[in-house]
């Protein structure tokens, strides 16, 4: 087995883990005494946990020259993808019976479900251009620039874990940190070059 | 070539040597993720911790069922707290709050009554302790059922006389600087609490009560549950339950009781006035931001069920607020 082989095998282990294990907890009445709360807040943090590990990709690999780490991102990404999907499912099946009425209801009135259901639409197409073909169809650049909204889901989604804390906001700083870190590693570039051009002009 | 050279045929590590190697590695790397992995899940998931059964049981008078509905498990109960002195996570205060020593332990009662008193422990819990099976509603739209043991407030307010000019009741829950308090015999912060900053919350609690609802049959001051005396983690060694109010008015660990002329902070509706109110009801017509009022997820059930206005209370408490809106006095 190539070295690429076995680390996507061991993304694979480790991010199809924790729901592993969660299911078999479940099952056997070992989820805590509100199996149903720490399942929606567990796969909803495994989301920013792996949106945070694929937006790190590109900083990693500038910084520490490992060019290989990009063949990994398409997948960290859509492990993002897949767990907000079961965030967003849990939701809608145990909290709202399957109801879109109560599910619209609850967007309309409460903030943090907007932000969240925006977070979601906005992985959507980012999920569905993920493959080869579309990245083709796009050309490089637009689809580059189109997967730049990764950057809102986290940013969306570190608010949507803000919101529905009380008042520790422990873990929801912590992502709020690794998000706003990765952001400026990315945004760097603009203010680095301005500075040297002003050194530039000078004589 | 010469550096070639110099590395003689023997020293070459054979294929199936180095492939073997690669394996090995590669089996460290997957079983060390994997721990990691688990290690991690399981933080935040621990293993709910046992009471000791040696815990002692309480005498009990009489045992009043407001309720017929399914009680809670001992397990749930004691293993899904919101006790933020040790921690938010509710599934991790009952293994951090085993250190907590609830002895000795005084409750001042003081304020605008004729004989304040600082009472010990042991002299509360020979009020003559009754069972009060009462559902149990959170601010976060979950709910029990529990077998609490204790006695009415009204007792205890009783001993103390409140003046005229008394019109609220003010609860304080243990905190660090709560032993220094005067004529107070606490023991010191056990290892396991957690700092103000951490919690989020100032620190120590506070809750209030209208007079009216402090003196209401309903309102018991807790000292147990399923017939033992009161784990750490519900708030040992006695506590306030108010059971048509939402879970938070139901203070832990008290050590302070003052009878006010005015209504006196309390903790959630300081740090989030919009969110939280002096009264706090349980009401399933007036919204929270963040959870959805109208419905109610009883733990160790899967589907959610309709919230009770005053959580099912209301023939024996609704007449404390005659005539009050209560959507603006929430």
């Amino acid at each position: 087995m190539g070295d690429i082989r076995f680390y996507k095998l061991l993304i694979w282990i480790n991010g199809l883990l924790p729901i592993g294990l969660m299911v078999v907890d479940w099952s056997r009445g070992r989820l805590g005494a509100n199996p149903i709360e720490f399942f929606l807040r567990a796969t909803g943090v495994m989301t920013l946990v792996f949106l945070a590990l694929t937006l790190s990709v590109t900083p990693v690999r500038s910084r520490f020259g490992l060019n290989q780490l990009i063949k990994y991102r398409r997948l960290l990404g859509l492990f993002a993808f897949f767990y907000a999907s079961v965030h967003l499912l849990t939701y809608s099946v145990f909290d709202k019976d399957l109801s879109l009425a109560a599910i619209a209801a609850d967007v309309m009135q409460r903030p943090f479900i907007a932000i969240g259901m925006a977070a979601f639409a906005l992985l959507i197409p980012l999920a569905i251009t993920s493959t080869k073909g579309w990245v083709k169809r796009l050309g490089g650049k637009r689809w580059a620039r189109l997967h730049k909204l990764t950057y809102v889901v986290a940013v969306l989604g570190v608010v949507h874990f803000w919101m529905i804390v009380k008042s520790d906001i422990f873990y929801p700083v912590i992502f709020g940190l690794i998000i706003g870190v990765l952001l400026a590693y990315r945004l760097r570039p603009l203010f680095v070059s301005d500075r040297k051009q002003t050194v530039l002009t000078k004589p | 070539m010469k550096s070639a050279q110099k590395i003689p045929p023997s020293e070459i590590t054979p294929e199936n040597v180095y492939l073997n190697r690669r394996n090995f590695i590669r089996a460290g790397i997957a079983a060390g993720s994997i721990a990691a992995t688990t290690a991690i899940y399981r933080y935040f998931n621990p293993p709910p911790v046992a009471v000791p059964e040696t815990s002692d049981t309480v005498q009990i008078t009489k045992s009043v069922e407001t309720t017929t509905e399914r009680k809670n498990t001992f397990e749930q109960i004691t293993n899904y707290n919101n006790f933020y002195e040790f921690s938010s996570n509710k599934q991790a205060v009952a293994r951090l709050a085993k250190d907590f020593v609830t002895r000795p332990w005084t409750v001042a009662v003081d304020g605008l009554v004729q004989k304040p008193r600082i009472f010990d422990i042991e002299e509360l819990l020979r009020f003559e302790q009754e069972e009060r099976i009462y559902r149990f509603r959170c601010v976060e739209a979950w709910s029990m059922v529990i077998p609490w043991i204790g006695f009415p407030l009204k007792k205890l307010l009783d001993v103390v006389e409140p003046t005229g000019s008394a019109r609220f009741v003010a609860f304080e829950t243990y905190y660090s600087g709560s032993s220094a308090y005067e004529g107070a015999n606490l023991p010191p912060p056990p290892n396991g609490m957690q700092s103000s900053v951490l919690a989020g919350i100032d620190f120590p609690y506070l809750e209030g009560l209208r007079l009216d609802e402090a003196l209401h049959p309903l309102t018991i001051l807790a000292t147990g549950l399923y017939g033992k005396m009161l784990p750490n983690q519900n708030g040992a060694p006695i506590r306030l339950v108010v059971p048509w109010k939402y879970g938070f008015k139901s203070i832990k660990s008290v050590v302070r009781i003052t009878l006010t002329d005015s209504q006196p902070p309390t903790t959630w509706s300081s740090a989030a006035p919009d969110e939280y109110g002096f009264y706090s009801n349980v009401n399933p017509a007036v919204d929270h931001p963040r959870w959805p009022q109208a419905t109610e997820r009883r733990i160790g059930e899967v589907e959610m069920r309709p919230t009770l206005l005053f959580n099912g209370y209301g023939d024996e408490v609704a007449s404390l607020y005659a005539g009050m809106d209560l959507k603006k006095y929430f």
